[in-house]
């Protein structure tokens, strides 16, 4: 650690005529900027460029969640919900599970981690993350979950969030109704 | 002596001029000039660009006044380093079709009338992937999946060493160097030679001219991929060549709702397709046929 302090205060003698304790202030002033600087690009591009996702796909007008929970008093009870929300139905290890773990008690806009940091609700693939390690690697590769858009180039691309195929309170995928069969050679509808 | 031999050489000179005319009169009288221009047209890999341009107005020209459309025809080539590879989890398609219908908007496949697809979802009994021959694909329950059957989607699985390629008797099939296996279907005179070869039912015949509504017709279309065809034309899956040539996702890749479907280079090692061989349970389908499909089927693991 000496040594590499040594190396990167290393000045030629006779450069400047300041002292040597004010270089060194001005070179950490220099270095924090500059380390600042590479935090703030790269927390940008995670947020936006790295993962381009579309909105969340919420129930229209039940966002922010704020303009009704910011007047409410906080029941951190697990009970039935009969009021509003009744059309959610905890299927996801519910025996162990709340709403408050997922979502932030304060600040009702955002989701919390589980070391207590907030997220945005187009972050959620991290939520997810914390327990579904696996799929969230093969997710963050583009293998588990869907891309559209253009894959390489400067075209616009969107990666879905976990949220938009799986809800979350209920992640297990639903049956579909498939699309018609293709015309059997003796089908009318392929003669002319 | 000397005069007389040169009037034979002329008179013979004379014949073969008349005779070639005489040969050459019908191709000229009973087809149109248009027509006969069609005929004498160049194979697509020896045309120059002034060539290619000129056919391009041509078809343009013609499907604007059969489909009432403005078409944007490409020639776009391959972009090199490029290799398409594709990869469909199966443990996770549920037999939807979406991805066959969503092909047929965008590759303008004839609807009804001789219905064509270029995708084929097999549905299997769970446990019993390699009978082929078992397989269904008009299954039409009310939900899917069902319980006990899982589901192949098949297409042309775009062989590096394509039978089709091979049996073509007048290369109006080949690969392009991207690895997609292209048709002209000006070129193709309809001997269906490929369509007994694909050991995958990749390709489809027009046995009759095309249905394709107007109003439902994608004018931005390739050349070599999914402008609209004519009677009597081998058709098959490009990998949405007009797509995939400018970056893009194939429309199959695009409309499937559990994103089973995968597309990538092969030649880029931070490709999706890459990471898919590398790291999961990958199979190709008839492996044993040599054809080194570039379609790779896997599994959750």
């Amino acid at each position: 650690m000496g040594a590499k302090r040594a190396l990167f205060f290393y000045k030629p003698s006779g450069l400047l005529k300041t002292g040597r304790f004010t270089m060194r202030k001005i070179y950490m002033i220099i270095a924090s900027f500059f380390f600042l600087g590479v935090y703030l690009t790269t927390s940008a591009r995670t947020a936006s460029q790295e993962f381009p996702v579309p909105p969340p796909p919420f129930t229209e007008g039940i966002f922010p969640c704020s303009s009704c929970h910011a007047s409410m008093e906080v029941n951190r009870k697990k009970r039935e919900l009969k009021e509003e929300h009744t059309n959610i139905k905890i299927h996801h290890a519910e025996s162990m599970r709340w709403c408050l773990d997922c979502h932030d008690v304060k600040d009702r806009d955002k989701l919390r981690l589980y070391n207590g940091e907030l997220i945005g609700f187009t972050e959620s693939h991290r939520l997810c993350g914390e327990c579904h390690g696996n799929l969230y690697r093969d997710w963050k590769a583009g293998i588990h979950g869907k891309r559209t858009g253009y894959f390489t180039g400067t075209g616009k691309r969107t990666y879905l969030l976990c949220a938009h195929c799986h809800d979350p309170h209920e992640p297990k995928f639903k049956m579909i109704v498939p699309e018609p069969p293709p015309f059997r050679p003796t089908d009318r509808r392929n003669e002319k | 002596m000397r005069n007389k031999n040169l009037t034979r050489r002329e008179f013979i000179r004379n014949l073969s001029v008349t005779a070639l005319a005489g040969a050459s009169l019908p191709l000229l009288s009973s087809c149109s000039k248009e027509e006969a221009e069609d005929f004498l047209q160049k194979h697509f890999l020896e045309m120059t660009e002034d060539e290619k341009k000129r056919m391009i107005a041509k078809l343009e020209q013609r499907y604007l006044e059969r489909y009432g459309k403005n078409f944007q025809i490409s020639t776009q080539e391959a972009q090199p380093e490029t290799l398409w590879g594709y990869g469909l989890e199966l443990s996770r398609c549920v037999g939807c079709r979406r991805c066959v219908y969503a092909c047929a908007q965008e590759n303008n496949l004839s609807r009804y009338a001789r219905q064509l697809h270029w995708i084929r979802v097999l549905r299997l009994k769970r446990g019993n992937l390699i009978n082929l021959e078992d397989s269904e694909h008009y299954y039409a329950p009310e939900t899917v999946p069902e319980k006990g059957f899982i589901y192949l989607p098949v297409q042309c699985q775009q062989c590096q060493d394509a039978p089709c390629v091979k049996v073509c008797p007048i290369h109006a099939t080949w690969q392009e160097p991207d690895g997609i296996v292209v048709v002209d279907y000006n070129w193709c005179i309809g001997c269906r030679y490929c369509i007994a070869a694909c050991p995958y039912k990749g390709r489809v015949f027009n046995w009759a001219e095309p249905n394709l509504p107007k109003d439902e017709v994608n004018p931005n279309v390739h050349y070599l991929g999914n402008r609209p065809r004519m009677k009597c034309a081998v058709e098959k899956c490009t990998f949405c060549i007009q797509r995939v040539r400018q970056g893009r996702y194939p429309a199959c890749v695009e409309a499937c709702p559990t994103g089973s479907r995968k597309f990538g280079n092969l030649l880029d090692p931070k490709s999706e397709i890459r990471y898919i061989i590398e790291r999961k349970r990958v199979f190709r389908l008839r492996e044993e046929l040599n054809t080194e499909s570039k379609f790779y089927y896997f599994f959750e693991s």
